[in-house]
């Protein structure tokens, strides 16, 4: 019941999604995005990458929170689109920032920090991208899935990172990002950690239970 | 369906189940046409926070100073270069003027807070006699020379821009340092009401920058006043600002309202908040990196493709000699 009812939502999630990529290919293509388009189109999406990433990152501590499902339904979809963003990120760094000279690029990775906390988040979420489909979980096993896929907690600090030290002056956007990754994290521990309590109540009990019978 | 005593047409129309998930349909759709609007909406504002488009109509050209007459150029420079000038509309909607908004296109948005006119500059410490000066009385010294030089920012993109201004190894000649005057430093006008950035603290203000003595009278050196024959809008550092074509544009202080002859290096503004990426020479140099990016290359703004950086901006010839000796990647 609930499923259908809600089956207009990842549609409407990826048709969403794909709005502000035509956004930006649409003003690049009317000379729209200033003096540096190509330095703007970078950074618009570097920042949407992030944009999915957290949003993806803080569907669970929306389930915790207020105890929606709906959350759980686009994370899949929302960690994908980051994973297409990052994809077009990298490749405008490469093809027309670089103009493919490897070296630069090589150079920068090897030399600058905040480029290769980037290209290491990259690297990460390669391997959840091609393990992102209900087989690859099913192969897996979910045990296994889900920690291949905690990844993602260290790619959310990777990219937060790579965006704090890119920045020269106003650090506000990195630390706002940062700090809506660090609420879902505290959401998830404490979660973690009123359920165990509560394992640990139940077991006392039934050991109490034991011992007066 | 049950039959009822007397059926009527109502067994001709729509069945119930139909009817609810023609309903259920509409409102998916509707729910759908809406979820994607506000998805959409939402990501493409926040994608652009911090790098929004700049206006899409071309910032109309400054007229000349009211009351004053049309600017004439007297003089033009003898390093011009040949290379295609910057258009009007780049060099005024892609700026880097903190105090005016921290993104490229935000200065010339606020640039109307700041009031160029009337306007002063302090002239103090080592020299002959302190004194207050005006723009007009700068023109009246030196006439206006227009100077079409290469601006290499630091974030590795530049710019051929042709300033109109004065020579600042003239007017040092003119104003007569001290023998103790071994360097100058150039000061921002400090006032939060037409800077409105001033009233964060990401920088210190007001923004300060520095010369050697010799490189503030070396013939590159320039007080600009005014670019593409107009006087200088606001965002681009109105109504004179420091341009120094061998070094990083943000040795470029804007808006300048205090020059003094020192003995003493001046602490700058970008040295002070990042003394390991920022030092007080900042002289373009394709061989030493800024830590957190390359600069042996750059991007010429309205080309495609980077071109590689030259040592000093490509005014090696001019300048070089006053760095002989020196380790330039302990004093970049």
């Amino acid at each position: 019941m609930v499923k259908s009812k809600l089956s207009w939502l990842v549609p409407a999630t990826v048709t969403g999604a794909l709005v502000p990529f035509a956004s930006i290919a649409w003003r690049l293509s009317q000379h729209r995005l200033g003096a540096n388009p190509i330095a703007t189109a970078l950074n618009q999406l570097g920042l949407l990458s992030l944009i999915f990433l957290c949003a993806s990152l803080s569907c669970t501590p929306l389930k915790i929170a207020f105890a929606w499902n709906w959350p759980l339904r686009v994370r899949r979809t929302l960690g994908l689109c980051a994973f297409f963003s990052v994809v077009l990120h990298f490749l405008v760094y490469l093809v027309l920032d670089q103009n493919f000279v490897i070296s630069a690029v090589v150079a920068d990775i090897s030399k600058r920090p905040f480029i290769a906390l980037g290209f290491a988040a990259f690297v990460c979420l390669v391997p959840l991208a091609l393990t992102s489909t209900k087989r690859s979980l099913a192969r897996l096993g979910f045990r296994r899935w889900q920690l291949l896929h905690r990844l993602a907690y260290a790619i959310g600090v990777l990219s937060v990172l790579h965006f704090y030290l890119r920045v020269k002056v106003d650090h506000t956007q990195p630390i706002v990002y940062g700090l809506i990754l660090g609420l879902g994290f505290a959401l998830r521990a404490i979660a973690k950690l009123q359920k165990s309590r509560a394992v640990r109540a139940r077991e006392s009990t039934r050991h109490a239970k034991q011992g007066s019978a | 369906m049950r039959n009822s005593p007397r059926p009527p047409a109502s067994n001709e129309i729509t069945a119930p189940e139909l009817y609810t998930r023609r309903r259920e349909f509409i409102k998916s759709g509707a729910l759908f046409v809406g979820t994607s609007a506000a998805i959409g909406a939402g990501l493409t504002a926040l994608s652009n926070m911090g790098s929004a488009d700049p206006p899409a109509a071309p910032p109309p050209l400054p007229t000349a100073v009211p009351g004053a007459a049309p600017w004439r150029i007297d003089k033009r420079g003898r390093f011009d270069t040949s290379e295609p000038k910057t258009s009007y509309r780049d060099i005024t909607t892609y700026n880097n003027y903190y105090e005016l908004g921290f993104s490229k296109s935000e200065p010339a948005e606020s640039a109307f807070h700041l009031k160029s006119q009337p306007w002063t500059v302090r002239v103090s410490g080592e020299v002959e006699q302190e004194r207050t000066l005006d723009i007009d009385t700068l023109i009246r010294w030196f006439g206006l020379e227009e100077r079409v030089y290469r601006m290499r920012c630091v974030e590795a993109w530049s710019m051929v821009i042709p300033w109109l201004g004065v020579p600042l190894a003239e007017l040092v000649k003119k104003l007569g340092p001290t023998s103790r005057a071994k360097f100058v430093r150039f000061t921002t006008l400090l006032d939060p009401e037409q800077l409105p950035n001033q009233r964060s603290s990401v920088l210190s203000w007001p923004y300060v920058e520095g010369l050697r003595i010799d490189e503030a009278t070396n013939s590159l050196a320039f007080l600009a006043l005014g670019l593409y024959g107009v006087p200088l809008p606001g965002q681009n550092g109105a109504p004179l600002r420091l341009v120094v074509p061998w070094k990083y544009g943000f040795k470029g202080a804007k808006s300048l309202v205090d020059i003094r002859f020192q003995e003493r290096e001046p602490e700058t503004t970008w040295s002070r908040a990042a003394p390991s990426e920022y030092g007080f020479y900042a002289n373009v140099n394709p061989g030493v990196d800024h830590p957190r990016w390359s600069q042996a290359s750059e991007r010429r703004i309205g080309e495609l493709s980077r071109r590689k950086t030259l040592p000093y901006n490509g005014y090696a010839e001019q300048v070089a000699d006053l760095y002989r000796g020196m380790d330039l990647a302990r004093y970049f």
